[in-house]
C-alpha cells in the first residue's frame, strides 16, 4: 500500500514535470533565438548567404577563404562588435562597391581593431562584405593561424596578392602604420606614426579609390606603458608591450571600451604607381592627415571612453 | 587543337622518357600526325607499329645518331628524373649532363624546337609565396630542398638555351602538380588510403590532369611557340577539401613529429617521400597560368573533381 502511494505519487510528479521540461526546454530556445538575433541580426543567414553566392559566382576564392568557417568567425566576433565593444559606425555609405582599399590606423597592441572593422563590413554594410587584410609572412609558418587566417579571407602580404584580391572587386584593408602603429605605447595614443608608400603605389597602380577610416577606442583597450626590447628579443617577436592588466590573474581581456569606426569619403589619386618617393609620400600624407583629422573629430565628439 | 605543324614534313619528333605514363600518353596523340622517335632507357613493349624506338642512355654517344642529318624538327624532353633514392651525382649527371648534351645536338643539327617539361615545383613551396607565382618569379625550389637543384638546373640550362639561340624556339612548361595515372609524388601521395596531413596546415593547391598537360605539350610543338608557361589546373582548392572530395581519411601530424617520422621511414625505406618535401603540404605553391591561356589558348579540359578521381585510376600502393 506504501509504495504503491508512493509510486502513484512519483508518477504525479513526473506528470507535471514533464511539461515543466519542456516549457524550460521551449523557453532557453527562445531566449537562445533572441540572443543570437540581439548579437547576429535578423539577417545574419541572409548576409551569409549574399557572401556564398558572391564567391560561388567567382568559381570559389583562390585563397582559400570559405564562408562557412567565416560564418562562425562572425558569431563569434559578432560578441564582441554588438556587446563588449558596442560598435558604432559612422560613414560605412562611404565605401564604394567594387574594388576598394580601406585605410585604417593601427592600434591597440593586439590587431582586434582589423577584427572590427571587418565585422563592421560584415553586419552593418549593405550589401555586406569580406574585408580582405594583408597578414604579416610569418603567420603563415604558424600551425592552425596559417589554416584559420586562409579561411575567413586573410592573406599573405604581398603586393602580387593584393593586386589580385583588388581585381577580384574585394575590399582590401592595410595599416600603412604597420607594427609601429599596434604597439605604440599609452602617451602616444592617437598620434599616427609615419605611414608606408606601398598602399598608394598600389592604389594609382589599379586605380583603387582609397577609403580612409579611423577606429577610436582600440587605443585604451589594452594601456601599454612601453615595449620591454629584451623581451621582445628573447622570445624573437617584434615588440613586448609592457602592459600591467596582464600581470592581474583574469584581466588578460581587453578593456570594454566602446569603439567608434569612421568611414571617410573616398579619395582618388592618379599619378605613376613608381614615380618618386617624394611625390608618393605628398598624396600619402594627404590620407594620412585626413585619418588624423577625424580621429581629431571623432575623440572631440566622443563622451566617454567606455560609453 | 593547335597544329603541331605541316603534316606534311616527315621530320621527327624525338621524345625523350617516353616509357613514362606521360610520354605515353603524348604518344598516343602525336604519333598518327607525325614521325615519332622514342628515346629513353627502358623498353616500349606494347608501343605503336609507326614508333621508332631507341632503347639506349641519354648521356650515350647513339643518342647523338639519331640527331645526325637533320631528320629531327622536334625535341620533346620528358626524361627528368626525379627519384629520391639515386645519388644526387646520377641525378646530376643524368638530369643536367645529359640534358646538355641533348641541348647541344639540337643546336648543331638545327632543330627547330625545343620542349622541357620543367614543374611548378622549381619555384618552391615558401610561407612568403604569392598565391599565384608567374614565369618571372625567382626558382627559389632549391633552398629549403638540395635534392631538387637539379630539377632546378635543367630549367635553368633550358633558359640559357632560350635566351642564346634565339632562331629556335625554346619552350619550358612548368606544370603545378599532374594528376593521374602518373606515377609522380602527388598523385602517389593523393593515392594513400589514409593521408597524413600536417596538423594546423591545409595550404590552396593547384593539381592538373594528365591529359591537360599532354595538350599543353601539344600546343607547345605548334610553330611559333617559344618562352616559358606555366601550366595551371582547375580552380585551385585547399588540401583538405581535396582529401574529402576523394573521400580520403586524413591523419594530422605536428610538423616537428612529422619531420623526424619521415625522415626515419624514408632512410628504412618504407616511404619514399623525403622529410623537406613536407614543404608541399605546407606551404603554398601555385602558378599563374595566364600567359599560357593567351599564348597557347590552354585551358583545363578537365574539372577539379575528375582531376582528382584520375589518380585512383592506376593503384600503386
Amino acid at each position: 500500500m506504501e509504495s504503491r502511494n508512493a509510486l502513484a505519487r512519483l508518477a504525479d510528479v513526473a506528470g507535471n514535470a514533464v511539461p515543466l521540461a519542456e516549457r524550460l526546454r521551449a523557453a532557453a530556445r527562445r531566449a537562445t533565438e533572441e540572443l543570437k538575433t540581439r548579437f547576429l541580426g535578423r539577417d545574419f543567414e541572409q548576409r551569409a548567404a549574399i557572401l556564398k553566392e558572391r564567391y560561388l559566382d567567382l568559381g570559389g576564392d583562390p585563397f582559400g577563404f570559405e564562408v562557412d568557417t567565416a560564418r562562425h568567425a562572425a558569431m563569434v566576433i559578432a560578441f564582441f562588435h554588438r556587446m563588449y565593444f558596442r560598435t558604432e559606425v559612422f560613414g560605412i555609405g562611404n565605401v564604394p562597391a567594387g574594388r576598394v582599399l580601406l585605410v585604417a590606423n593601427h592600434s591597440g597592441q593586439v590587431p582586434i581593431d582589423a577584427a572590427i572593422v571587418g565585422s563592421s563590413m560584415f553586419f552593418d554594410s549593405n550589401p555586406p562584405r569580406v574585408v580582405r587584410a594583408m597578414v604579416d609572412r610569418w603567420t603563415a609558418t604558424l600551425p592552425f593561424v596559417s589554416a584559420f587566417f586562409n579561411r575567413i579571407g586573410q592573406v599573405v602580404g604581398v603586393p602580387e596578392n593584393a593586386r589580385r584580391l583588388l581585381e577580384m572587386g574585394e575590399v582590401l584593408l592595410a595599416f600603412p602604420e604597420g607594427i609601429r602603429g599596434v604597439s605604440k605605447p599609452f602617451e602616444r595614443r592617437y598620434q599616427l606614426e609615419p605611414f608606408g608608400l606601398g598602399f598608394m603605389r598600389l592604389a594609382i597602380e589599379t586605380d583603387t579609390p582609397i577609403v580612409p577610416v579611423a577606429v577610436i577606442g582600440a587605443e585604451e583597450q589594452y594601456v601599454s606603458l612601453g615595449n620591454i626590447k629584451w623581451a621582445a628579443r628573447l622570445l624573437d617577436i617584434p615588440v613586448f608591450p609592457l602592459v600591467p592588466q596582464m600581470f592581474v590573474p583574469g584581466a588578460q581581456m581587453p578593456l570594454p571600451t566602446k569603439y567608434r569606426v569612421h568611414f571617410g569619403e573616398p579619395m582618388r589619386f592618379s599619378g605613376g604607381a613608381d614615380d618618386d618617393d617624394t611625390v608618393v609620400a605628398e598624396k600619402v600624407w594627404l590620407v594620412r592627415q585626413t585619418i588624423s583629422d577625424m580621429l581629431r573629430r571623432g575623440l572631440a565628439g566622443r563622451r566617454s571612453v567606455f560609453l | 587543337m593547335t597544329l603541331v605543324g605541316d603534316a606534311a614534313d616527315d621530320r621527327a619528333i624525338v621524345i625523350t622518357g617516353i616509357c613514362g605514363r606521360l610520354g605515353r600518353r603524348l604518344t598516343r596523340v602525336l604519333h598518327r600526325q607525325a614521325r615519332v622517335i622514342g628515346l629513353d632507357r627502358r623498353a616500349f613493349p606494347d608501343r605503336p607499329r609507326d614508333i621508332e624506338h631507341h632503347e639506349i642512355d641519354l648521356r650515350s654517344k647513339r643518342a647523338k645518331d639519331i640527331f645526325r642529318g637533320g631528320g629531327v624538327r622536334a625535341l620533346v624532353h620528358l626524361g627528368v628524373m626525379h627519384n629520391p633514392r639515386d645519388s644526387a651525382e646520377e641525378h646530376h649527371s643524368w638530369n643536367v649532363v645529359a640534358f646538355q648534351h641533348l641541348l647541344e645536338y639540337a643546336e648543331r643539327y638545327k632543330v627547330p624546337k625545343v620542349v622541357l617539361l620543367s614543374s611548378a615545383n622549381v619555384y618552391g613551396p615558401r610561407p612568403d609565396n604569392p598565391q599565384f607565382l608567374n614565369e618571372e618569379a625567382p626558382l627559389l625550389g632549391a633552398g629549403p630542398f638540395s635534392d631538387i637543384r637539379d630539377l632546378v638546373g635543367l630549367d635553368m640550362c633550358a633558359q640559357s638555351y632560350l635566351w642564346r639561340y634565339a632562331h629556335t624556339e625554346a619552350v619550358i612548361l612548368r606544370p603545378s602538380h599532374i594528376l593521374g595515372t602518373v606515377k609522380n609524388a602527388p598523385s602517389n601521395y593523393l593515392r594513400l588510403k589514409v593521408v597524413p596531413t600536417l596538423l594546423g596546415f591545409d595550404p590552396m593547391m593547384q593539381v592538373v590532369h594528365q591529359d591537360d598537360v599532354v595538350w599543353a605539350l601539344r600546343a607547345a610543338l605548334a610553330p611559333g611557340v617559344r618562352g616559358i608557361f606555366n601550366i595551371g589546373g582547375p580552380p585551385p582548392v585547399s588540401l583538405s577539401r581535396a582529401l574529402q572530395m576523394l573521400g580520403r581519411s586524413a591523419v594530422s601530424v605536428p610538423h616537428s613529429v612529422a619531420r623526424v617520422a619521415v625522415d626515419r621511414l624514408f632512410r628504412w625505406r618504407v616511404t619514399d617521400f623525403p622529410a623537406p618535401e613536407l614543404d608541399f603540404i605546407r606551404y603554398v605553391c601555385m602558378v599563374d597560368d595566364a600567359r599560357a591561356r593567351s599564348v597557347l589558348g590552354y585551358r583545363p579540359k578537365h574539372a577539379l573533381l575528375e582531376t582528382l578521381r584520375a589518380v585512383d585510376e592506376e593503384r600503386w600502393l
